[in-house]
């Protein structure tokens, strides 16, 4: 790090600017009393309050979180088994086909996917709400981990498990303790990942949802025709503070005692 | 591997106490039970006190949800396996959801305030004896632009947005029928040209604006011209009206060519579960007093004549909110010029698109 | 020898049970929704407005427009990653010398879980003419300067959404490598540049590779930005589709471009892993 001087810094602190510049442009505006997002007038926390008051928005944030949530959660579970499936193939052209497959979704546009989802749940009968909107944002999040994880499972060598096996691991044993911790970082990146997708899913769910259930996202787009209203910038500020504190949070309170000695080391 | 189930289970556990928290305060909004109408309207497309009003005098509980384009909504009832009691779609939508069987006759004996609407706006080519739909809001599209950036320039004709002097001024909506049907009336050709050499021509036309387009954007242009971001656009009058309440200096015209009449609608569609509160809503609507306030919060022209008088007076005799019976001389509603016709025209919009640079 | 031999079998036998296990809900996935959704539109196309079979919207792809309209896509796809790639690379690289760096990984995408709609009209605020990207400029003495409506800003705001995406996988790769490889490779003499090119680089390729590969794809088919960042002034395979599906209702068309844009990414995939295995070979040749 010293040998690099100041460079590294001078470039991350630009790359962090840039990349919380339009939050902090939102938030900032959240606090304008005029009403839109340009010539501030003056300080106020009435769109804060309006946040509260409105409990069909209160609503529409915790489905749009319990789905995130789920899908993600589900999404890795079933990426992580796709992808140790695909790495695990003997026959290449299969394989080829597998990882083909499994990034079209990634490329259809988000209107031939809802299209498509719809025709199926309702073919099958899937009520439309909660349930096909969770099915279709698990659909769509499996790819991006697979893509995550299979990486860390291409650097794991061969002879990692030979020598478990020479040990006289059994199956369950490699599973739980040599490959998963070995993909681990893989997992969360698809798990992050997965949550990004669906939280910014607006096509999809517009298309899968029936009534008495939306998400903010299908909720923010249709606003788009008479205007978005502060009330969404002060959400999203509130959504940015907790989430960031609850992780700020986590990350201290799980590595507070560790941390010194980390810090030793190097 | 611990750490992972660890990590599993307490997000699991997150999601469950969200869902109960959701259900709980779901169950304390709806207590008057079973009753309850779906309504499906644009976003910020209804005065939320409106509905509370409704609430309180009916018993009913209702749904409000939100759609963000015409197309996704007809998809939406069309697909069923929905309930929604009443939507709002544009007079081209009202046209192809009738053809489609999408729509349920109205029976007239259930909403006496119809005699409210100002007979100008009924019996419409698109839905000949409001045999299935009511006026909701009305407007007209025209050109709002911002004298203060443009050295005062005027614009009186569609023409003048072809002037040398606009290089890089002029917003469009990105909306097919909108951009071609301007450069069709700036011919002198109706907007509904079915005529491959009109279009043509229209077209031709078109392309030698480019030098002059900003940007071609949807909904955006509101914030954008209230800004002083953009200085001259295409838009529809429900739009101006929004930039004209933010920015006193933009005004709105109609070009004296003629230009396109719109309007949205109430109506039934065949998803309805609750047709009796469907009906009570509408009639709701119409009522002088709830379409007038409605009017002042969404800021679109009501064509209920009685809410006029209820109204502020200089927004009714705002010839740009409310073009008098000559203005509208000029005016054509939109035909459903069938779907062969319509991908026509975005294949020429969108060749128009790409030749933009 | 008959270690290996057991060995061997036993590892044939954990490989082909893990196999059926992890299989079955990730091939329902595959069924149910890849391969279900693709029989839809595959035969989608072959229909034309009134229903008849057809091959006319094969025809009509080939013709000029939606031909200039594959090659921009690319195009801007192509910038898109590559910028996207120069970016994030030396990112992921100095946040893994960080004291928290997870924590600093998980800074970088908390942003991308705001509203992306939201996140776009703060951006048309930001650059517009009178944003404080333009109040800088003015006081820097450029003086204003339309930013709003250009591929400057197209590819910007596209490369700010797919960051995060690319970070990951760079970062993951890179935070695995072992340091001794690099003072190794110091030791022998090698320069910063050398120790990267042949140490650093090859041993992170799989992770830039997925990086591209979730940047490059959803790239072509952006839809919402080209209308509200460009302008319409860039218009990509995604945006013709949407147009099809929604305003046109020509679900055959719209079907037939989504069709071709799903061979596009078949080839890209494929050259990926064919590429894939020739870097393994040159790698044990080193």
């Amino acid at each position: 790090m010293e040998r690099n001087g100041k460079l590294p810094k001078i470039y991350l602190t630009a790359v962090f600017l840039v990349l919380y510049a339009p939050i902090f442009y939102l938030i900032f505006y959240s606090f304008n009393s005029g009403g839109t997002m340009s010539h501030f007038e003056s300080f106020t926390w009435e769109h804060y309050a309006a946040v509260f008051e409105d409990k069909r928005l209160i609503i529409i944030v915790l489905n749009t979180v319990v789905v995130a949530l789920l899908s993600a959660l589900i999404s890795t579970a079933i990426g992580v088994m796709g992808a140790i499936t695909i790495h695990y193939m003997k026959n290449k052209a299969m394989r080829n086909a597998m990882l083909s497959m499994n990034s079209i979704l990634m490329v259809s546009p988000d209107v031939i996917i809802g299209a498509s989802f719809l025709i199926l749940f309702t073919l099958v009968g899937i009520k439309l709400g909660f349930a096909s909107v969770l099915l279709s944002h698990i659909a769509f999040s499996i790819p991006i981990v697979v893509i995550m994880v299979l990486p860390k499972l291409q650097e794991m060598s061969p002879t990692l498990i030979d020598a478990a096996l020479d040990l006289g691991a059994t199956r369950k044993e490699i599973m739980s303790r040599v490959i998963l911790p070995f993909i681990k970082p893989g997992i969360f990146a698809g798990f992050f990942l997965a949550l990004t997708y669906s939280l910014d899913d607006f096509a999809v769910t517009f298309f899968v949802t029936g009534n008495g259930f939306s998400t903010l996202s299908v909720e923010i787009y249709s606003m788009a025709r008479t205007g978005v209203t502060l009330t969404i910038n002060a959400l999203s500020g509130l959504i940015f503070v907790i989430t960031a504190g609850l992780i700020l949070g986590y990350y201290f309170l799980t590595n507070r005692p560790k941390t010194p000695a980390r810090g030793l080391k190097r | 591997m611990k750490a992972l189930v660890r990590g599993a289970i307490l997000i699991a556990a997150t999601a469950a106490i969200l869902m109960i928290i959701n259900a709980q305060l779901a169950k304390s909004g709806a207590q008057s039970g079973g009753n309850t109408l779906t309504v499906y309207n644009w976003g910020e497309y209804i005065d939320p006190d409106l509905i509370k009003q409704f609430e309180k005098e009916t018993g009913i509980n209702v749904i409000y949800e939100t759609f963000d384009s015409n197309e996704g909504m007809m998809g939406k009832i069309e697909q069923g396996g929905t309930s929604y009691d009443i939507t709002v779609p544009s007079e081209y939508m009202v046209e192809m959801m009738r053809e489609k069987d999408l729509l349920i006759p109205l029976d007239y004996d259930k909403i006496p305030n119809i005699k409210n609407i100002d007979p100008y706006f009924m019996d419409l080519p698109f839905d000949p004896d409001n045999t299935y739909s009511i006026p909701y809001f009305w407007g007209t599209l025209g050109i709002a632009y911002n004298p203060t950036l443009l050295d005062g320039q005027t614009f009186e004709s569609w023409d003048n947005l072809w002037d040398p002097s606009l290089k890089q001024e002029a917003v469009l909506v990105d909306s097919a029928r909108e951009v071609i049907g301007m450069s069709l009336n700036s011919l002198g050709y109706s907007l509904n040209s079915t005529n491959i050499d009109e279009l043509r021509e229209a077209t031709d036309k078109l392309k030698t604006l480019s030098p002059n387009i900003k940007a071609v954007i949807g909904d955006e242009v509101t914030q954008m011209m209230m800004n002083n971001e953009a200085a001259v656009s295409l838009i529809w009058s429900g739009q101006a009206a929004d930039m004209m309440s933010e920015n006193e200096d933009i005004t709105y015209v109609v070009p004296e060519e003629g230009s396109n009449l719109w309007f949205d609608n109430i109506v039934i569609p065949k998803t309805v579960k609750n047709i009796d509160g469907a009906y009570e809503f509408i009639n709701f609507m119409l009522r002088p007093e709830v379409a007038a306030q409605n009017a002042d919060y969404v800021g679109y022209s009501t064509p209920n004549k009685e809410a006029l008088s209820l109204l502020d007076p200089e927004v009714v005799s705002d010839e740009r909110y409310y073009p008098d019976e000559k203005a509208r001389e000029h005016l054509e509603v939109y035909k459903d010029l069938g779907l062969e016709m319509l991908g026509t025209y975005n294949e020429l919009f969108l060749e128009f698109k790409m030749n933009m640079k | 020898m008959m270690r290996d031999l057991k060995r061997m079998v036993r590892r044939m036998k954990t490989n082909r049970a893990s196999l059926r296990l992890s299989m079955v809900p990730y091939s329902l996935w595959i069924i149910l929704f890849v391969i279900a959704p693709i029989g839809l539109i595959v035969y989608y196309s072959f229909f034309d407005l009134s229903g008849n079979f057809t091959f006319d919207n094969y025809k009509n792809f080939f013709t000029s427009v939606y031909l200039k309209l594959t090659v921009s896509s690319f195009w801007y796809a192509f910038l898109i990653t590559f910028f996207s790639l120069l970016i994030s690379y030396p990112t992921a690289y100095f946040l893994t010398k960080l004291k928290h760096k997870q924590l600093w990984l998980l800074l970088i995408i908390i942003p991308s879980w705001i509203n992306l709609l939201l996140k776009t009209y703060a951006f048309i605020g930001l650059m517009g003419l009178y944003g404080p990207v333009n109040a800088l400029l003015e006081t820097v003495g450029i003086g204003k300067q339309q930013i709003l409506f250009t591929d400057f800003s197209f590819v910007f705001v596209s490369v700010y959404i797919f960051i995060p995406f690319m970070i990951l996988p760079i970062f993951n790769a890179l935070d695995k490598l072992n340091p001794a490889l690099i003072d190794a490779s110091r030791d022998l003499g090698a320069n910063a540049w050398t120790t990267f090119r042949r140490v650093i680089w090859p041993l992170t390729l799989n992770g830039v590779k997925s990086g591209i590969q979730v940047v490059f794809i959803p790239a072509l088919s952006l839809f919402m930005i080209t209308r509200l960042i460009a302008g319409n002034k860039v218009i990509t395979l995604g945006t013709a589709i949407e147009q099809q599906f929604l305003v046109t209702q020509n679900w055959g068309m719209g079907s037939t471009i989504a069709v071709f844009l799903i061979l596009f990414m078949v080839v890209i995939l494929l050259l990926t892993t064919a590429n894939e295995r020739g870097m393994a070979g040159s790698g044990k040749k080193r």
